[in-house]
């Protein structure tokens, strides 16, 4: 097959030998300031989250998290924003190609409305959604407190990632080894699946981690439209809320701590997926 | 090598932010004349700024600035805790001051005076469609079949805990027992369509086009009244009177004492009156009218039957673990309930 | 020899990376016409914007221009409202230069360096936006909080307050764009691969030359879509701003908390107008980006 020999001759995409060092001392300096900038901002704050979760005491965890009420939310959440990064990794890709590779009018348009979901308030875009897409809805088409609407919300917010992610890879891309997988007849979908992916795969696969994570922490949006319904809509960052209205801290900590581990689970088999695909190319 | 730029410029970059950090940190100082901090929740905020430009024309006034901070009641009580500096907090539930005695920064003989403690008051009353076609005018028509409500979710909002307590206390002042209010309630929730957080993203929801009937607070809807997003609302002939506290903190300046005082007199209750809320004494003088009522020439009808917490309820602090208890309360589970039968 | 490397180097660092460069390779690239399927995507792609971003946003527009331009005047007028705009905007810049110098260091040290615990840094670094903003304001106050936090009260006694002052707005918007630059620099530092920096050094430039001349031209656009998406991300940030502002007017009232406030008070159109203001700062970063990408071949 003409696309093999390529692959064989030389890497299908720019993978050139990344010389990784050892740390020397000013890089391990560097290393040791972004450490404790990270601890001070992140991990000390959400060590406090995990120690007041366990304040309570083990059964008093077990009991929160396993709340028929709480449990429901958590599935909600955690499926909801997998099956919106699913969507995202499609049509943030799609949209990253077409941006970078297609030239036609109001190309530009389309660029300033990737971010616009990250800019406007939280509550504004509950909003809005509400207004298009709830019972008024001039398309007829009604989510207003209906599981659907947490879908909407999450890709909603969670647009920019993949396509933000994908689109300085896609730019930096070379073009030769495509153009000659494509002299050499290999159809477009070949090329895009042997060549480009394995190299868009980093990009991708730190896009859906983000677009994940932020989608199970989503809630200012959905507020209005999900309507919070107990076993039907209901969030988890709802349930934490009640329990931190309730002055229950180890109770909302608990459950902060169950999603992180989750997000954390999703991240790194995320990272594990991503090797194997670079790896494959 | 790498090892320059690792060094300098990381260091040099990291210092520079810490540095920015900590010059943003340098409080500013209030200016010259006694500051009053109020913390607040936030659908008062109109009255307490005007109440504000009175007391200011007294002479215990003159000469005060207001540092004020308003949003949702629990959460302004939260941050009262976590140290929001505070010389009178003005909240929706007797629980939010509770919180702030239990922490040592109200005095615990805050609610003894005269007024109990109560600053503001409304009353529960249902919200409902132009004309009210499902015809909604008692506690009984809001679990027939059918009907629709939108109520803010009493789990994660103190200040929507009110409508709960007045459907529970519609049925047994009614002569109902407990298990019959328990009934209830998981009716009423049975038929919730919409639970968002607070009162304004119910009324938003509400007006949106969910529901048939929207469990409303009637400062609220003269609020939204006035301000051209009013909705016709329904006084129940049984329902709950809804009473703010209002407390001054135990470190507050005497000036904070003097700032209640004249809340409570007829000066500052005219301006709750012209806002919407109900006046705490029946004899302050307010005009007669308030734009935004339902009937502006007679703006707070009195109720036939008038439920309170202290006549029906006990305390506060009683019934916040007897209905809202995280895992036993009545409420929370009348809630769970509804929501596993779907 | 600083010459030298100085005429080598843009030819190495810009080779590929202009898109709008009308090289041969875009000639010979004609080999794919612009078949039905190029249509079919840009409808799809187009479709999708549109009915998940533009026509809702539309909203926000023609409610913020009701009454034409008045509701975006009365914001103006208020100086409340304007010293929170002028809050954000510094809270925001503070927030995306710290995690830009935190971002491009630490994706440095991910891709070129090995040292014990990488894994789990990597992984780590996209925690903070899982976090739900009411937990992220939670955790900060339970460390700087001043009255029960760790550390905060110690830090009160010395005069530097954190939460419910501007310094613990910056943590929590820094908190919660942190991934941002780094995701966006990472996988374009691995693409881009070593040999540059590996000719360069070889050719006598110490590691600062080779970072500024090099390495920054390489990574230039992916680190401004960071810059541009963190922004973004820091404009519009409420629930874990909320929760460590103490929303005290004048003082740390932030846009979007004005957004709050005005929703919470009925002014609908007030708070429309806000969010406009907001969205459009995110859409100018997005034009500048746009109008000083390079157009022609050097």
């Amino acid at each position: 097959m003409s696309t093999s020999t390529i692959t064989s001759d030389r890497p299908a995409v720019s993978r050139r030998p990344i010389l990784s060092t050892n740390l020397n001392l000013s890089s391990g300096i560097g290393l040791g300031i972004a450490m404790i900038w990270f601890s001070l901002l992140v991990l000390i704050p959400l060590c406090a989250v995990v120690i007041t979760a366990s304040e309570g005491g083990w059964s008093n965890f077990v009991t929160t998290v396993t709340n028929p009420q709480t449990a429901h939310a958590i599935r909600l959440t955690v499926f909801t924003a997998v099956a919106v990064t699913v969507v995202n990794v499609f049509m943030g890709t799609l949209i990253a190609w077409v941006l970078v590779r297609d030239r036609f009018w109001g190309r530009g348009f389309l660029e300033v409305l990737i971010d616009i979901p990250f800019a406007l308030p939280t509550i504004v875009a509950g909003l809005v959604l509400l207004s298009l897409y709830g019972i008024d809805s001039p398309l007829g088409f009604d989510v207003a407190n209906q599981p659907s609407s947490v879908f909407l919300a999450y890709l909603f917010v969670t647009l920019p990632f993949v396509v933000r992610m994908v689109q300085p890879v896609l730019e930096e891309l070379e073009h030769d080894v495509e153009e000659a997988a494509f002299s050499l007849g290999a159809s477009r979908f070949t090329t895009f699946r042997r060549i480009i992916l394995p190299s868009l795969a980093p990009a991708i696969t730190a896009g859906a981690a983000l677009s994940f994570a932020r989608g199970v922490s989503e809630y200012g949006s959905l507020v209005l439209l999900s309507g919070n319904l107990p076993y039907r809509t209901e969030v988890t960052s709802v349930r934490i809320l009640g329990s931190i209205e309730n002055d229950n801290a180890a109770g909302a900590a608990s459950v902060a701590v169950v999603l992180l581990a989750i997000s954390l689970a999703v991240i790194v088999v995320l990272d594990i997926i991503q090797r194997r695909v670079a790896r494959r190319g | 090598m790498k090892q320059q730029r690792g060094f300098g410029k990381r260091a040099v970059a990291v210092l520079a932010a810490l540095a920015a950090v900590a010059v943003t940190g340098c409080s500013s100082n209030a200016g010259e004349g006694e500051t009053i901090s109020i913390v607040g929740f936030a659908v008062p905020e109109a009255a307490n700024k005007a109440i504000g430009d009175e007391f200011k024309k007294t002479d215990a006034g003159e000469g005060v600035q207001f540092r004020t901070s308003y949003g949702a009641s629990g959460d302004q009580s939260r941050a009262v805790v976590s140290g929001l500096k505070a010389d009178y907090v003005h909240f929706s539930v007797a629980s939010d001051v509770t919180r702030l005695v239990d922490e040592g920064l109200v005095d615990p003989s805050w609610d003894q005076g005269e007024n109990k403690g109560v600053v503001s008051s409304s009353i529960v009353v249902f919200g409902v469609r132009e004309g009210n076609p499902k015809n909604i005018q008692t506690w009984e028509d809001l679990i027939k079949p059918g009907v629709e409500i939108v109520t803010p979710n009493p789990a994660s909002s103190g200040a929507a805990r009110w409508n709960a307590l007045a459907a529970w206390g519609s049925v047994i002042t009614a002569g109902g027992t407990e298990a019959e209010a328990a009934e209830y309630l998981e009716k009423f929730f049975a038929n919730v369509v919409s639970l968002p957080n607070s009162g304004r993203d119910a009324t938003t929801g509400f007006l949106g086009g969910t529901g048939d009937v929207l469990m409303a607070y009637e400062n609220e809807a003269i609020l939204a009244a006035q301000n051209g997003q009013g909705f016709e609302y329904i006084i129940p002939e049984t329902t709950l009177l809804i009473e703010n506290p209002g407390a001054v903190l135990k470190d507050a300046p005497e000036l904070a004492q003097q700032w209640l005082d004249f809340v409570l007199s007829d000066a500052g209750q005219k301006q709750f009156a012209l806002k919407g809320f109900r006046p705490i004494r029946d004899d302050v003088d307010f005009g007669g009218e308030v734009p935004g009522a339902a009937d502006p020439k007679n703006p707070f009808p009195a109720v036939t039957n008038l439920l309170t917490v202290e006549k029906d309820f006990v305390s506060w602090s009683d019934l916040s673990k007897k209905f809202f208890d995280e895992q036993d309360g009545i409420v929370t589970q009348a809630i769970a309930k509804s929501g596993k039968a779907q | 020899m600083a010459e030298v490397i100085e005429e080598v180097a843009p030819a190495f660092a810009e080779d590929g990376a202009d898109q709008d460069v009308p090289s041969r390779s875009r000639a010979v690239r004609s080999g794919p016409r612009k078949g039905p399927v190029t249509y079919l995507l840009r409808l799809v792609v187009t479709a999708y914007l549109f009915l998940l971003v533009a026509w809702p946003v539309s909203f926000v527009v023609t409610h913020t221009f009701e009454d034409g331009l008045t509701g975006i005047r009365l914001l103006f007028e208020d100086p409340d409202t304007v010293s929170a705009l002028r809050l954000t905007v510094v809270v925001a810049v503070v927030a995306v230069v710290i995690n830009t110098i935190f971002g491009v260091g630490v994706s440095l040290l991910l891709v070129r360096y090995e040292f014990p615990g990488k894994r789990l840094l990597s992984a780590l670094i996209d925690l903070p936006l899982s976090v739900s903003p009411v937990v992220v304001g939670l955790a900060l106050v339970l460390v700087y909080g001043g009255r029960d936090g760790w550390v905060g009260p110690t830090l009160e006694a010395n005069g530097l307050q954190i939460i419910f002052a501007t310094p613990g707005l910056v943590l929590a918007t820094a908190f919660v764009a942190l991934p941002l630059v780094i995701r966006e620099v990472v996988p374009v530092l691995k693409e881009i691969g070593t040999d540059q920096e590996q000719a360069a050094r070889s050719l006598g430039a110490n590691g600062r030359q080779t970072f500024w001349r090099i390495t920054l031209p390489a990574i230039k656009w992916a680190v401004v879509y960071g810059v541009v998406l963190s922004l973004a991300r820091s404009l519009g940030e409420f629930g874990a701003v909320k929760v460590v502002s103490g929303n005290v007017l004048g003082e740390t009232r932030t846009a979007t908390l004005v957004v709050e406030e005005k929703y919470l008070n009925f002014d609908q159109q007030g708070a429309y107008a806000t969010a406009f203001l907001l969205a459009m700062v995110s859409v100018a970063c997005i034009v500048v980006v746009a109008l000083i990408r390079p157009r022609s071949d050097r």
